[in-house]
């Protein structure tokens, strides 16, 4: 059993557990979510032994380092933090109506990872990605970016949720308007504090590395310009009391800056940030 | 971004503003560079203006002690958080243009790129290095100064709420709080009272106490300075662009280029054509690139000297991601060049003499002293880079010798009656990132402050509460109310447990 095996399993476990989740919402039998929530933790379980054996196979290859160093596996990554998140919403609100669009966004990660045309090899890390900052700003960044999946998959229930009162039509299981933007509200601010911190220990690294914190790599800038639309959402909501329809299409756009910052940027711009 | 730029800038904020607080405009158009700024900037400054007093006749700023700007319009133009929502979206959608349009090219460049109308309207706009641009910078220095001006503007509310005395607060208005709750007790105001205020200190609460005639008002709160959360991420912003500024005026970065075994003592600027003279000098001992078995690279190494009035100070190997500090100058592993030269050196080990020489390829150099000559006669390479060499070597007596030397191998050749030990290897010049920057301790520090202040901000609130026993038949009247100005459904629980605790405790 390699990793590459164990996390071939995760995708197709999520897609399974998104199915479950969808079928909650058509179905609303209780017994259905208890199973959803069985089979995306066990999901998570065998991509969380996935990462660690990546990990050890790169020691076994006498490159070891930790499996954050390219595009697949920090899209792995994206994935279990993704799932880590939401099952901590699931847990903290008591509702799994979410994991039909949260689980879903891990399941589309790993199937990306897996079926892209994208290096998936167990690589050495070239000289500028060997350092003690590789770990901490990978995980900061993809904290944040988890969070902010899983606030643009809250914002998306939210707006159909909200059509759905419009025409006086009733969106099952989906919880309360009022639940739904308190849930995007923590999912943001939590993101919001993760993203600072992986702008900031990039900032430290760059230092470190080149002589210089900021230098507007596009990737720098995307990254700031991501900053600036959470920064935007989390200002009018606190000061103008603006919340709901508004702050879900923030949480799109945002969530949008943040594909564009992570993948975006990697193949449609030149820059620092090549290997990952 | 440039020094000069900065200064010129923060001038011209605080002319705009003056100007405006004056209300005279026709010193407005000064001939300087910056004129263009000033005007376009003065026409948004006056419509928005327009529309906030149309809008919002009565601002919020009632707690400011000044009453001069308390009803200035332009005061509460740089207050308004409209300008910075207004001033952040425009730095999110302008700074796509930079990500978009490679940053620092030659006018030619941009001309074959982008056609030559197109690249001179560029030039105009300071595009090709938009991050340092006037108007760039413009944005930025106007959402520091309307952070200044909203945060002075607001704190004062809030040090008042932090302040408060919980005790002056009217005791009808308490039951209107967002959570209360009432119950009957049994025994008298002041029994009670005692009782609530030492459960209280057992849950860890600091209760203060007033007495009066009918009632007794217990008030205690926590975390009442996390309301100062969003002012340290305010701050901290700022503090940031403190130690860009001072890393701007008081420091440097540029490059230095030297070849193996040589040294230099200055500094090639970015962005001009000047030098920094660094005081001392550095020397490259050697510099190594290493591969992995796949030809990535795995490590570039060099081995630098710091000589400083004819002494060595110190050596050490510097590597990406491990650079040399000395005197406050980092030295960045940053590039290098393999030269079609090699690097030969030879040891006569038993006179203890040294001696490096830079060959050509398939040249002859030789060593008088010793009478020796030699050469690099092959070599085996791996794209740009020599793994091994081959080196003739002849003392014009003896029998000459060749051998194959990797990159860091050194060889025993005997010639005759001597002993000599010989290394030959390709030729490097090592790039170095030279970088001086006093304000990078400030960034950090503010980069700290913004991580604490988010997490004050977000996720620590200001919970007060209330107890009032009044006067009742046969006892007292237990009133409980309190107030919390982030996660209220926390707070609530929070009550709801303080209650069951208050109330369960007195039947015993």
């Amino acid at each position: 059993m390699d990793s590459s095996q164990l996390l071939g399993i995760t995708t197709f476990t999520y897609l399974f557990a998104s199915g479950l989740y969808v079928a909650l919402l058509v179905f609303r039998s209780a017994r259905l979510g208890f199973i959803a929530t069985t089979f995306t933790a066990l999901a998570l379980l065998v991509q969380t032994a996935g990462i660690i054996l990546r990990w050890i196979e790169s020691y076994q290859m006498g490159i070891g380092h930790a499996p954050l160093s390219n595009m697949y596996e920090s899209v792995v990554f994206f994935a279990w933090m993704i799932i880590v998140i939401y099952l901590g919403i699931e847990w903290k609100f008591k509702h799994r109506a979410i994991g039909a669009f949260a689980v879903p966004l891990a399941f589309l990660a790993m199937a990306y990872a897996s079926f892209a045309p994208i290096n998936k090899g167990i690589n050495p890390l070239v000289p500028a990605l060997q350092s003690n900052w590789l770990i901490a700003h990978v995980l900061t960044c993809f904290v944040g970016y988890a969070a902010f999946a899983i606030a643009a998959a809250l914002a998306l229930m939210y707006l159909i949720k909200a059509a759905a009162s419009n025409r006086r039509q009733e969106a099952g299981l989906l919880p309360s308007l009022r639940v739904l933007d308190d849930i995007i509200h923590k999912c943001l601010i939590f993101g919001f504090i993760w993203l600072s911190a992986g702008i900031i220990t990039g900032a430290v690294w760059a230092n470190s590395a080149w002589g210089t914190y900021w230098s507007w790599d596009p990737k720098e800038t995307w990254s700031l310009i991501t900053w600036f639309v959470y920064a935007f959402t989390l200002h009018i909501r606190y000061t103008r009391g603006i919340s709901g329809n508004a702050i879900a299409w923030l949480s799109l756009l945002g969530f949008l800056a943040v594909i564009f910052t992570y993948y975006g940027v990697n193949f449609l711009l030149s820059g620092l940030h090549s290997y990952a | 971004m440039p020094a000069a730029q900065n200064i010129g800038l923060g001038f011209e904020i605080y002319f705009l503003f003056k100007n405006l607080l004056s209300n005279r405009d026709e010193n407005w158009l000064s001939a300087d560079s910056c004129s263009r700024f000033s005007r376009s900037s003065f026409v948004v400054v006056n419509r928005c203006v327009f529309r906030y007093r149309t809008k919002l006749p009565l601002p919020l700023t009632t707690h400011f002690p000044h009453s001069m700007q308390k009803h200035n319009a332009i005061w509460q133009f740089f207050a308004s958080v409209k300008l910075a929502l207004v001033t952040i979206s425009l730095l999110a959608v302008t700074s796509i243009i930079g990500t978009l349009i490679p940053q620092k090219k030659p006018f030619a460049f941009y001309a074959g790129e982008y056609g030559d109308q197109l690249a001179r309207l560029f030039h105009v706009l300071d595009i090709p290095d938009m991050y340092s641009s006037w108007w760039f910078v413009s944005l930025l220095a106007l959402l520091c100064f309307n952070l200044i001006i909203c945060s002075l503007d607001r704190f004062p509310a809030a040090w008042k709420q932090i302040t408060a005395d919980g005790l002056a607060r009217p005791t009808d208005r308490l039951a209107t709080l967002p959570t209360s709750t009432s119950w009957q007790v049994a025994t008298g105001i002041s029994a009670t009272a005692n009782r609530l205020t030492d459960l209280l200190r057992d849950d860890g609460w600091k209760p203060a106490r007033k007495d009066q005639p009918d009632h007794t008002l217990l008030f205690c709160q926590k975390g009442a300075w996390t309301r100062t959360g969003v002012y340290i991420v305010h701050a901290s912003i700022l503090v940031i662009f403190l130690g860009g500024v001072i890393g701007a005026i008081g420091g440097f970065k540029g490059s230095m280029v030297i070849p193996e075994t040589m040294q230099r003592d200055r500094v090639a600027l970015f962005g001009s054509q000047s030098f920094e003279n660094l005081g001392f000098t550095v020397r490259c001992n050697s510099f190594l690139v290493d591969f992995y078995p796949n030809g990535a690279p795995k490590d570039y190494v060099s081995s630098l000297t710091i000589i400083e009035d004819g002494k060595e100070i110190l050596t050490r190997e510097i590597r990406v991601n491990d650079p040399l500090t000395y005197r406050g100058i980092t030295f960045y592993q940053s590039s290098y060049q393999s030269f079609q030269d090699f690097l030969i050196t030879i040891e006569n080990t038993a006179a203890d003499l040294r001696e490096s020489f830079i060959v050509e390829f398939q040249k002859q150099e030789r060593w008088p002293e010793e009478g020796l000559r030699f050469g690099v006669i092959n070599a085996r390479a791996m794209g740009q880079s020599v793994v091994s060499s081959k080196l003739w070597i002849s003392d014009d007596q003896s029998a000459p010798v060749t051998v194959w030397l990797d990159k860091t191998d050194t060889a025993e050749v005997q010639l005759g009656e001597r002993n000599y030990l010989v290394g030959a290897r390709q030729m490097y010049t090592t790039g170095l990132q030279v970088a001086k920057d006093p304000g990078v301790w400030w960034v950090y520090a503010g980069c700290s402050l913004m991580l604490i202040g988010l997490y004050i901000a977000f996720f620590t609130s200001h919970r007060r509460l209330w107890v009032l026993v009044s006067a009742a038949d046969n006892g007292a009247t237990v009133l409980l109310a309190g107030s919390a100005n982030k996660n209220r459904p926390g707070f609530t629980r929070t009550m709801e447990e303080l209650e069951q605790l208050l109330r369960t405790e007195q039947h015993d």
